[in-house]
């Protein structure tokens, strides 16, 4: 691969993120001009911030089809062929947890919660401890996306149907916000809203389309999905369990 | 200088971040599969740019997409704007706010109709029904749905009701959709709740809600400031499964006619 091929390459998703990102920054324009008519503060660092956020997705994305996508799906593959159920299972939630970790939408999110906490004096300000409710945060949402993931696994091995697992979580979710600090109900539900991007959904749907192939009698549109809805709902559940755990209860 | 400063913070941050994924598929390679890997220059140079795109990213967040929202918000609930400098009680009337919920209709409507993983839905979505749903139906009836939602959002978030009521009235209307709408549509139905947040909408909206709830009198950002995303993700579930419902009920309409003729001759 040689340099002006990628730098084609960059110049091509960039021009898909940005289009990604003209809609909001046609609204954002339309409201500012004809509506609110004020000058925008600081317009300079919002363009350069713009810039950034531009760049810096094309190039995440760039490298996540280059690097990521393929060493997922072979491996997602691999194993399943392998047939072992204990490394498939660990792979299952190893996969949900890193990816998590990783994901740009949910660090942003973290952050900002932690600053919000800090700032209604529900943490103590210091930035340790800050950092460490936004770490917090993280694990929390990363090990129930890991264990969503295991539990998706489990559902395409033994075929058990999708919708009593959700209604059922939906009920446990509903039952535990009844005990949850107020505090964290907000961003509970966001998390799992949060989760599914960029990095976790192509990877987490390439595993459960792959097992949904392997194994006879699947179906890979049917089957194959709902490993997302189970990321979703799952970190609800583990972070009202955290802001009990952090806050205390009602 | 103070850019390049957060940029090599953010950068060590990120470094963080991205270990565990490095470790796992390194782990797994090595000890469970014992290949080597293909083309390892390549995952190498994309790894990198995972690393730096990331990094930029993240740091572009704080300067541009964090702002923008909670500036918005707060031009849009300013009492001067609002004409209502001379309420000096500051009663909160949600009727006031109705450029806030215009706007919020507009980003909810404008990220999704845009939103990748959605178009990829929407194709995947036509090929299990065979045709039935169309593409530009569904992701229509999605962009509605997140319009729709993100607005209802802001309207909880103005008028301080509690968030679970909502979540929980649209959770009972899931439930009794899922009983009655077509088999087929109703793990697409649960994955698209997840799918129509993307990493662009996160920020814009979350600092929406809290921009909101901050320049609201009588809001409190750490109670009241998240839970539009939760919106977000929650209705587009109810207009999948609505629109899968709708294209059932139309396409038994249309045959119904046809037996009855047949019964005729």
């Amino acid at each position: 691969m040689n340099l002006s091929k990628t730098l084609l390459y960059i110049y091509d998703k960039s021009r898909q993120s940005a289009t990604d990102l003209l809609p909001i920054i046609l609204v954002i324009t339309f409201f500012q001009l004809v509506i609110i008519r004020q000058p925008l503060p600081q317009l300079g660092t919002i363009f350069i911030g713009t810039i950034m956020v531009i760049m810096g997705l094309s190039m995440f994305i760039q490298g996540l089809e280059m690097a990521l996508f393929p060493l997922g799906e072979n491996m997602a593959q691999a194993l399943t062929r392998k047939g072992n159920l204990f490394w498939l299972l660990l792979f299952a939630f190893t996969l949900g947890f890193s990816t998590t970790i990783a994901e740009p939408a949910l660090i942003a999110i973290a952050g900002k919660a932690a600053e919000i906490a800090a700032d209604a004096g529900l943490i103590d300000s210091d930035t340790s401890r800050v950092s460490s409710y936004a770490l917090g945060l993280r694990l929390t949402v990363a090990g129930s996306v890991g264990c969503a993931i295991v539990l998706g696994v489990l559902r395409i091995l033994l075929n058990w149907p999708i919708h009593f697992l959700i209604i059922g979580g939906y009920i446990m979710v509903m039952v535990i916000t009844t005990i949850a600090p107020p505090e964290i109900i907000g961003i509970a539900y966001d998390a799992g809203g949060v989760t599914t991007s960029t990095i976790t959904v192509p990877l987490v749907t390439a595993l459960g389309v792959g097992l949904a192939t392997i194994i006879r009698g699947r179906n890979p549109l049917l089957d194959g999905f709902g490993l997302i809805a189970f990321a979703s709902l799952l970190p609800m559940i583990f972070v009202l369990l955290y802001g009990i755990a952090v806050f205390g209860m009602r | 200088m103070e850019i390049i400063g957060d940029l090599l913070k953010t950068l060590l941050l990120t470094a963080g971040d991205l270990l565990p994924i490095i470790l796992l598929f390194g782990f797994f390679q090595i000890f469970v599969l014992k290949q080597a890997i293909d083309n390892p220059r390549k995952i190498f140079v994309g790894c990198l740019y995972v690393f730096i795109g990331l990094t930029l990213f993240l740091a572009g967040l704080d300067k541009a997409l964090f702002p923008i929202g909670e500036i918005m918000a707060s031009q849009l609930t300013d009492p001067a704007f609002l004409g209502l400098e001379n309420n000096p009680d500051l009663s909160v009337d949600w009727k006031s706010y109705g450029w806030v919920y215009l706007f919020a209709a507009a980003i909810g409507f404008s990220t999704t109709i845009a939103e990748p993983s959605l178009i990829a839905v929407a194709f995947k979505a036509s090929e299990v029904s065979g045709g039935a749903i169309s593409q530009r139906g569904l992701r229509m009836t999605v962009a509605i749905g997140v319009s729709f939602g993100i607005c209802l959002g802001s309207f909880r978030i103005i008028t301080g009701t509690p968030l679970y009521l909502y979540i929980l009235a649209g959770y009972c209307i899931v439930i009794f959709q899922t009983f009655f709408a077509p088999r087929s549509i109703i793990p697409l139905a649960y994955d698209s709740g997840g799918v129509t947040t993307s990493t662009v909408t996160v920020p814009v909206v979350a600092a929406l809600g809290l921009g909101l709830s901050s320049s609201v009198p009588g809001r409190n950002p750490a109670i009241d400031g998240f839970g539009l995303i939760a919106f977000a993700s929650l209705f587009p579930i109810i207009a999948v499964l609505g629109y899968g419902q709708f294209s059932q009920w139309q396409s038994s309409r249309s045959k119904q006619p046809k037996k009855e003729r047949k019964d005729e001759i």
